[in-house]
């Protein structure tokens, strides 16, 4: 485990990097594919208005990392039939011009095997995968297929991560490096945790990989708080919130727009 | 081989190839904790000494194994049950949470959080917190607070807090995903109190350890009743935490061990191997992935997984999983009651009812039999009506 595989950065690596390079923040927003029939035009939307990489999340029955609103998300998209399959499908018509990420939970990955899986995520053009149940010490054998397929497999580093194991798990995360803000499920928060602050700092001491801040960022004041320290943001329940409610991918775009508009004043 | 069963699992956590620790990073160093907190406390005699003394004179234990005279007669084998149901607070249940609860003190937490199906675990964990002036807080489905409502104002009683849980299926797995979701959060000083032979390292060991005492009374007081090991050891599997402890007596005997799952709820009979809840085990699920919702009319049997070391036994083939309907196991529920006096739980009924199948059958005729009765009916008897009506 300690010696890491000669460091390929992949696709999604280098243009994070060369975005960061230019002086810009990074924003990847995330929405849960097939929670409504407009999702892969939200998709486009959220890249057109200023995304730097989209996080997608495919559909699982048991979320146990996310709060209400991505559960809420979920479960529509359940409802509605989407299985892996369709949303990798979907993906590989998408056409967007930035790197996308898939987020899944290990069941999902493992049912289909860590091989096949992995093959299906680069044939179907998605450049990384974040497995949020599957920590450093079950990861080997996921991160071993998914480079062999060429995905960069993200993985996460919490408030409650010493800094001699963030300094392992950023030596084997691929694009970047995932900092949780806060302990506690996905979801919004009226402030920003002091803990995101520290991880970021924690992650950025250990390694040169982008560090890019998810959960408990629901606003472009947060956003734009937290990268004083990180590379970037992860935004997801704020935006799906929006997108439950029913506003329309121009609407949710907006405030994707707003975020990146912020960002790129600090 | 035999030898090495139900002893500690490797450093990953794992049984055989099942186990592990899936769980979020954040919870990572909080497992580490607690698996380095419980090796030091089970090697501990002071720790020992203290489990026991609480659990024989505040639990009442040990309990007695009972000879079923008429039913035995009944049914052509010699039957004896294992009496949990006489447990303080009727169950196998306490076992675990009073270790748990000891443990949890010593590692500095003043809360523990609890999920629950059929109530019992719930129960058992609000006693314990007020025995040892914690708190409480239990996550139970919806659909079990409804068939479960006595234990739901038992636990409020006790001075537990219980909160529904109205997503999924509204049952067991859904209350383990809000348990694990509230431990992430307030890891700091709570303890979560896992009910079942499940979860991630070290979990399924742990709550195994906390439950043998049911298994070693078991071979003690057969030997002296029967001046040999039974030839069948028979328990219910939910998560499989009363099997687990049983089996552990048992596991170097020449006995055969039985996991009696619910038909609807057969992570062994219908499941493949998955991960979900932070271990690698059997699961109910579909060709995607997605975890299915177990059926059945014990709430808590209700649970499309399976403790992982229960995986390892039936792949190795020291244990045997097999299954009870809930009309089997009605049948059974009521004929333990009118033949032996005793109400038994829906959850050990499904053990007897396997029993009352294949008695003559799988079971040759004379053979001894042990079921653990791993709790009481009392709690089921205003759904059983219901059903009967
Ligand atoms: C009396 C009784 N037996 C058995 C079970 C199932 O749990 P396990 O399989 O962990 O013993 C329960 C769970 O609620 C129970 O209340």
């Amino acid at each position: 485990m300690s010696t890491a595989p000669a460091r390929l950065e992949g696709r999604l690596e280098s243009h994070l990097r060369h975005r960061r390079h230019e002086g810009r923040k990074l924003l990847v927003p995330y929405v849960t594919a097939g929670m409504r029939p407009d999702w892969l035009h939200v998709v486009r939307a959220v890249v057109a208005a200023g995304a730097d990489a989209v996080e997608i999340g495919i559909p699982f029955s048991d979320p146990m990392i996310d709060g209400p609103i991505v559960q809420a998300a979920s479960h529509a998209a359940l409802e509605r039939g989407t299985t892996p399959a369709a949303v990798l499908e979907a993906l590989s018509g998408a056409d967007v011009e930035v790197p996308l990420c898939v987020m899944t939970y290990y069941n999902v990955v493992f049912r289909a095997g860590t091989r096949r899986f992995a093959s299906s995520l680069a044939e179907a053009g998605v450049a990384g995968a974040i497995v949020p149940d599957l920590p450093l010490e079950e990861a080997g054998e996921w991160c071993a297929d998914a480079g062999d397929a060429g995905v960069a497999t993200v993985l996460l580093v919490a408030p409650s991560t010493s800094e001699e194991r963030a300094a392992r798990i950023a030596a084997r995360s691929r694009g970047f490096v995932y900092g949780v803000g806060r302990m506690g499920v996905t979801g919004e928060r009226a402030q920003l945790a002091t803990s995101a602050l520290e991880v970021a700092r924690r992650v950025r001491r250990v390694t040169d990989v982008p560090v890019c801040i998810g959960i408990g960022i629901s606003t472009a004041e947060q956003a734009r708080e937290v990268c004083a320290e990180a590379d970037g943001v992860v935004v997801g329940s704020a935006l799906v919130r929006r997108l439950l409610d029913g506003a329309p991918a121009d609407e949710a775009a907006g405030f994707v727009a707003e975020l990146r508009h912020a960002l790129d004043e600090t | 081989m035999t030898a090495s069963l139900m002893g500690p699992p490797d450093p990953s956590g794992r049984f055989g190839s099942f186990g592990g620790r899936f769980v979020p990073e954040s919870l990572v160093p909080a497992c580490g904790e607690l698996e380095r907190a419980f090796a030091e406390a089970w090697g501990d005699p002071g720790f020992h000494a203290e489990l026991d003394a609480v659990l024989r004179d505040y639990g009442g234990r040990p309990t007695p194994v009972t000879e079923c005279r008429r039913l035995s007669e009944r049914l052509g084998v010699r039957l004896l049950l294992k009496r949990e149901d006489l447990a303080h607070t009727g169950s196998h249940k306490l076992n675990n949470v009073v270790g748990q609860a000891l443990l949890a003190r010593r590692m500095g937490k003043r809360r523990l959080v609890a999920e629950t199906g059929a109530g019992q675990h719930g129960v058992a964990a609000a006693t314990a917190a007020a025995l040892f002036g914690m708190d409480c807080l239990v996550f139970m489905g919806a659909v079990d607070m409804d068939r479960q409502a006595l234990n739901v104002f038992r636990m409020e009683l006790l001075g537990a807090e219980v909160q529904g849980v109205e997503s999924g299926s509204r049952t067991l797995k859904d209350a383990v995903n809000e348990a694990l979701r509230y431990w992430v959060a307030e890891v700091e000083d709570t303890h979560y109190c896992i009910g079942s032979v499940m979860g991630p390292h070290p979990y399924p060991y742990m709550v195994r350890e906390f439950q043998r005492v049911v298994g070693t009374e078991a071979r003690r007081q057969c030997r002296e009743l029967l001046g040999a090991d039974p030839s069948w050891v028979v328990a219910c599997v939910g998560g499989g935490s009363n099997a687990a402890g049983t089996f552990a007596g048992f596991v170097d005997s020449g006995a055969a061990l039985v996991g009696v799952e619910a038909a609807g709820g057969a992570a062994m009979g219908h499941g493949v191997p998955g991960v979900v809840h932070g271990m690698k085990s059997f699961l109910m699920q579909d060709e995607a992935g997605q975890i299915a919702e177990a059926e059945s009319i014990s709430a808590g049997l209700d649970y499309p997984g399976i403790g992982p070391e229960h995986a390892h036994l039936a792949e190795v083939g020291r244990a045997r999983y097999e299954q009870a309907t809930d009309a089997e196991v009605l049948e059974a529920f009521a004929l333990l009651a009118r033949t032996e006096g005793i109400i038994p739980a829906l959850e050990p009924a499904h053990a007897l009812a396997w029993v009352v199948r294949e008695a003559g059958k799988a079971i040759a005729l004379g053979d001894t039999v042990l079921v653990t009765l791993s709790g009481r009916g009392d709690k089921d008897v205003a759904q059983v009506r219901e059903l009967l009506s």
